[in-house]
């Protein structure tokens, strides 16, 4: 390092190492009107996704733009609250903020009738036992409890259903991928 | 050097609040528009390139999500500035140099209603010694104005007659946001807010989108009937250290006409991007513009100013006078940073 030079009345200051400027700015989300109409829709039990057009994907949680198309998914379709693990990790480490015992598992869930999966907790099942392709179904809060959050899904837990048949990413396409466009 | 030219333009509306769409939601409208108006398909459009800045709505990633909008699948050319979407244009501008694509898509947008403006913008401030104290932008320009009052640069008469004139400009463009009809005279009465700078010298707050699209050589003119031809564009910058440069002065903006060819003259309008009334003045001094040269047809960032999409629709405007015919020469111009840190300049031009 370069040797700083000091006038001699400075040479006594203990030098400055660090500063610390805290820093913080209040917003309000403007969520528009796709994710309103879904939170909306959890708040009531009810997952809302959109689309463009009939035959178009469905997109959950639905943000306005079919990224495929780009066009507006003014369509509401309403997906089931059951659906299929297309993938997960079972975390072992506490994160900062994170309220879940650990080991848990995090789970991508493909709702039936959407095109997209959602992330969302999987309880009430073993993290040994957890693999791609079981059944789940959503855990909602009690009525009281209900709001536009997701939040309003307590977690996800398995279904008593045989499993399904999802191609695991990397071996195949995986399952939400269109595959024409996907092998170009 | 490859001739490459504007073909189309679209804005929204610019408003005080947006608060029933997200970003994306608010920009797709602008997107469908700008390519109806420059004839091409989403296939047509060989590179996508956007300026935002993520502090506006304090979401991380902001700009990946409305990357959606242009459906960028399957997976596009596509770049992105933390600039003002005049930038991308200049990043746009260099791509299409390079020669293998012919034709872009350049967006910007801004919601400047989700967070307190003016802490926000103090964020872009030198992070050690100046950003803690929290210097809103009002106040930053108004120590411009300060110096360029006291140095003879200008009048506070000089001032308000911007200030008057921009607003009445602005009666005639349905998507300004603030139109007015006052005289100098009425400005001249009003209380200063920050000393100089009074209510009628500062832009409004917007949440707003443009878009515009570029091409190539013959790309263009099979497009458009008559291209907005980018005849010199360049972008300088002045220190980051508001004391380390005179404020009543822009030489960056001097440098980048020079640069861009504005010296040739011969201009019909300019669109330039001055958010204060003084820096339109400092601007036109900087670039040599006369009384012959209307300055901002449209009203410019004092009628309405979507934050990263602000010098975007300088370009745009100007540009859509000359593919309509009603001007025949150009100067476009976009600043960023605090008092005129760096500008980018362009002479557009139609071919007769």
């Amino acid at each position: 390092m370069t040797e700083i030079l000091l006038p001699a009345r400075l040479q006594d200051v203990e030098a400055v190492r660090s500063v610390r400027t805290p820093a913080s700015i209040q917003y309000s989300y403007t969520p528009g009107q796709a994710s309103s109409r879904y939170l909306k829709g959890i708040a009531q039990r009810k997952i809302i996704g959109a689309r463009v057009e009939p035959g178009a994907k469905v997109y959950v949680p639905p943000r306005g733009a079919d990224p495929q198309l780009g066009k507006p998914t003014t369509e509401q379709v309403e997906v089931g609250d059951r659906g299929t693990l297309v993938s997960f990790c079972v975390v072992n480490v506490s994160f900062h903020g994170g309220t879940q015992e650990i080991p848990y598992t995090t789970g991508n869930i493909l709702l039936d009738g959407s095109d997209q999966p959602i992330m969302h907790l999987i309880q009430e099942c073993p993290v040994d036992q957890v693999r791609i392709g079981m059944r789940l179904e959503a855990v909602w809060v009690d009525d009281a409890d209900l709001g536009p959050t997701m939040e309003s899904i307590r977690w996800f837990r398995p279904l008593d259903e045989p499993d399904l048949d999802v191609h695991i990413p990397g071996e195949d396409r995986p399952l939400w991928l269109d595959s024409e466009e996907f092998n170009q | 050097m490859r001739d490459v030219a504007i073909i189309g333009f679209a804005q929204t509306p610019h408003v005080r609040r947006q608060p029933h769409l997200n970003e994306v939601e608010m920009l797709m409208p602008v997107l469908e528009e700008v390519r109806a108006a420059a004839k091409v398909t989403k296939d047509d459009i060989g590179f996508t390139v956007s300026g935002s800045t993520d502090y506006l709505a304090g979401v991380g990633f902001s700009f990946v999500m409305t990357l959606d909008g242009v459906g960028p699948w399957p997976p596009i050319q596509e770049s992105h500035v933390e600039m003002d979407g005049a930038f991308a244009l200049y990043e746009a501008w260099v791509k299409l140099q390079l020669g293998d694509v012919d034709c872009a898509l350049i967006y910007g947008y801004g919601k400047s209603s989700p967070g307190p403006i003016h802490e926000v913008m103090s964020r872009q401030l030198d992070p050690y010694n100046v950003a803690p104290l929290w210097p809103d932008q009002i106040s930053l320009a108004a120590m411009q104005a300060r110096v360029g009052l006291e140095g003879k640069a200008f009048t506070e008469e000089q001032m308000a007659e911007v200030a008057s004139r921009s607003r009445r400009n602005a009666l005639d463009n349905p998507n300004a946001q603030l139109r007015w009809d006052r005289s100098v005279e009425e400005i001249l009465a009003e209380e200063p807010i920050v000393d100089p700078l009074r209510r009628s010298d500062c832009p409004p707050i917007s949440d707003g989108a443009a878009a515009v699209i570029i091409a190539a050589g013959d790309v263009a003119r099979d497009h458009c009937e008559r291209p907005a031809w980018i005849r010199g564009i360049d972008h300088r910058i002045d220190p980051m250290a508001l004391g380390l440069r005179d404020l009543g002065e822009s030489p960056s903006a001097r440098l980048a006409g020079e640069k861009a060819g504005v010296g040739a003259g011969g201009f019909d309008i300019a669109e330039l991007h001055a958010p204060f009334t003084h820096q339109e003045l400092i601007l036109r001094a900087a670039l040599g513009l006369g009384d012959e040269v209307a300055v901002n047809p449209s009203g410019g960032a004092l009628a309405a100013n979507p934050v990263m999409a602000t010098g975007l629709v300088r370009f745009g405007e100007a540009a859509q006078r000359i593919i309509d015919g009603t001007a025949g020469r150009a100067v476009a111009h976009c600043t960023s940073g605090p008092c005129l840190q760096q500008n980018l300049v362009a002479v557009l031009e139609g071919e007769n």
